[in-house]
């Protein structure tokens, strides 16, 4: 058995404890957004400017929330369960007594966030093919790279949590960062209606590339920087955030 | 070569400029059961981590069961089994999920832990509260559990620091019984305490540590005869006038230590000391003579006692 696996398992199963609140709270928020911005606001866009890129506004709507879903999900299991791990409850610490080794918990972990932000996408993904907001396949089809966006902001975030003493940081990482990103990466609106200097900014942003990829599959679009230049973006972004997570967690753990 | 299990030279730990363990040299046979004593922040912790094989030495060399804990961590953390300092139980698991997970830490089967799961249930008394979350368990059962589930790999050395820390006496008890039960079955144990009536019954052999160096070793007996006197005098005195008594008290032992609320005098025969000084009209409230105890050894060699 692979060791990293081990720890996967670990993870999943306190997630099977908390699952019921995990998956409502995962999913009830961008439900909510789906339906008041996209199907009421929407009919207002629509109706003044006749639709966002080419498609409705709802149609526009649903996949950029589906990377902006898979970010939250990623950034937020690899959050406070992770200083848990390292700080609060020591249970990554009980893992290193065991033949586990840091890198198998960093990997474990990120894994089983790939799976949690799959499962999450692709219960959005039936509910918006439901309202209309996406073709079923085309949906299922982007839930690949909604696990991408989620992945290269889990091993980002990993890894800031553990050069953390306290959960301030993490309240404020979602508060000046994941929530900015939100808002202002593509997700509701094109990043060219944003003010030039702000454009930039967005770019170096992996949600935008998540955003861009995710919105392309499900709509069967040509992005900005090609599907593989997206793809090759967050890729680069897990690898880097995998690495570092890797080593932080030694540095912190083996001392 | 010495066929010692944990062969430790030279052993230094330093946190930056702070030297946590200080070229300790201590050698640990199969079987026995090996005591770390000493005083908060002697370096006991840092030592059971090096030989747990989870923090790199610093300098010397470290042998456990002939492996080398940095090189080959992982191997030989599949051999031993930890109870840390600080429970770091998954606490929104199951007392029996906890012991599967950990025991798929270790690449064992399903199969194969479940029924280590009921036997270590057993084993440390838990087994009514096997589907109990770990959040609701009190602190002692914490405790246990932590103890099973070092246990779930069937290790053939035990590291345990401060196994009974947080539990009751009863509690106490029963895991040294468990302890001396696993003794017999061959498992080699090394256990870091502050109790030192833990010390002289478990430990075939301990090393006092103070400062990060290890200031005495041997036996628990052998350790008394050669640190202290056969008997202990200890007198308590009316509130505020142990100071004038001590100064009569010169000459009567072969030593005296002075704690805040009483005096222990060290000699060889406690009645006759206890008579002289009555003779020179002294009066203690209370007094108790006593067999010397791991606590006088302590005492001398780290300055500090552990009854606070
Ligand atoms: N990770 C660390 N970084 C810096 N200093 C440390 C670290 N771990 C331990 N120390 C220091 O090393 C010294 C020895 O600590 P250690 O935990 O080994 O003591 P101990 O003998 O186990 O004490 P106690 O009886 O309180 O458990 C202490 O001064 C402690 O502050
Ligand atoms: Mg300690």
């Amino acid at each position: 058995m692979n060791t990293y696996l081990r720890m996967y398992e670990r993870e999943a199963r306190v997630y099977k404890g908390v699952w019921r609140g995990s998956v409502f709270s995962s999913f009830v928020n961008p439900f909510l957004y789906l339906i008041a911005m996209g199907m009421f606001l929407g009919r207002l866009v629509d109706e003044q400017t006749g639709g966002v890129a080419g498609v409705t506004y709802l149609e526009f709507l649903a996949p950029g929330l589906l990377a902006a879903t898979a970010m939250q999900a990623g950034a937020g299991d690899s959050a406070w369960p992770v200083l848990a791990g390292i700080k609060w409850q020591k249970t990554y610490v009980a893992a290193l007594a065991s033949p586990l080794r840091s890198r198998d918990i960093v990997i474990g972990h990120l894994a089983w966030v790939a799976t949690r932000v799959a499962l999450v996408s692709v219960i959005y993904v039936l509910v918006a093919a439901l309202l209309g907001a996406t073709g079923l396949a085309s949906g299922l089809l982007a839930v690949i790279p909604a696990v991408l966006t989620g992945l290269a902001f889990a091993g980002l975030v990993s890894w800031f949590s553990a050069t953390l003493e306290d959960g301030i940081g993490l309240t404020n990482l979602f508060r000046f960062g994941i929530m900015p990103l939100f808002l202002f990466s593509g997700t509701f609106f094109e990043i060219s209606r944003l003010p030039d200097w702000m454009e930039p900014i967005a770019y170096i942003t992996p949600l935008w590339h998540g955003v861009e990829l995710t919105r392309a599959v499900a709509l069967g679009t040509e992005p900005p920087l090609g599907r593989l230049g997206h793809a090759a973006v967050l890729v680069g972004v897990i690898v880097v955030g995998t690495a570092l997570a890797a080593r932080q967690f030694e540095k912190r753990l083996v001392v | 070569m010495s066929d010692a299990l944990v062969i430790a030279h030279d052993l230094t730990k330093r946190f930056g400029d702070f030297t946590a363990v200080d070229s300790i040299d201590f050698e640990v046979q199969p079987g026995e059961a090996f005591g770390f004593l000493g005083p908060n922040g002697a370096g006991k912790s840092s030592t059971m981590r090096m030989i747990g094989a989870v923090s790199p030495i610093t300098s010397g060399s470290l042998s456990v069961l002939g492996l080398d804990p940095v090189t080959q961590g992982p191997e030989l953390r599949s051999r031993i089994g930890v109870v840390p300092q600080e429970d770091s139980l998954d606490v929104e698991l199951t007392v029996a999920e906890n012991l599967m997970i950990y025991g798929r830490y270790f690449g064992l089967t399903r199969s194969v832990i479940r029924p280590r799961i009921e036997e270590l249930l057993d084993f440390v008394q838990l087994n009514g509260k096997r589907d109990e979350k770990v959040d609701k368990l009190s602190g002692g059962m914490k405790r246990r559990l932590t103890i099973a589930r070092s246990l779930i790999n069937q290790p053939e050395l035990l590291i345990l620091d401060e196994p009974t820390t947080g539990l009751d006496p009863q509690a106490r008890h029963v895991l040294w019984d468990r302890l001396y039960r696993l003794k017999q079955d061959g498992v080699t144990l090394i256990v870091t305490t502050h109790y030192m009536d833990e010390a002289e019954q478990l430990c075939d052999r301990l090393v006092v540590m103070d400062q990060a160096r290890i200031v005495a070793e041997g036996a628990p007996a052998d350790l008394i005869v050669q640190h202290s006197t056969r008997e202990v005098l200890e007198m308590r005195f009316p509130p505020g006038t142990q100071e004038e008594n001590i100064a009569q008290l010169g000459g009567l032992a072969e030593r005296m230590e002075i704690l805040p609320d009483r005096v222990l005098l060290y000699t060889p025969d406690a009645d006759s000391t206890s008579s002289e000084a009555h003779a020179r009209g002294i009066r203690p409230v209370a007094q108790v003579s006593r067999r010397s105890s791991l606590e006088d050894v302590f005492l001398k060699l780290t300055g500090r006692s552990l009854v606070e």
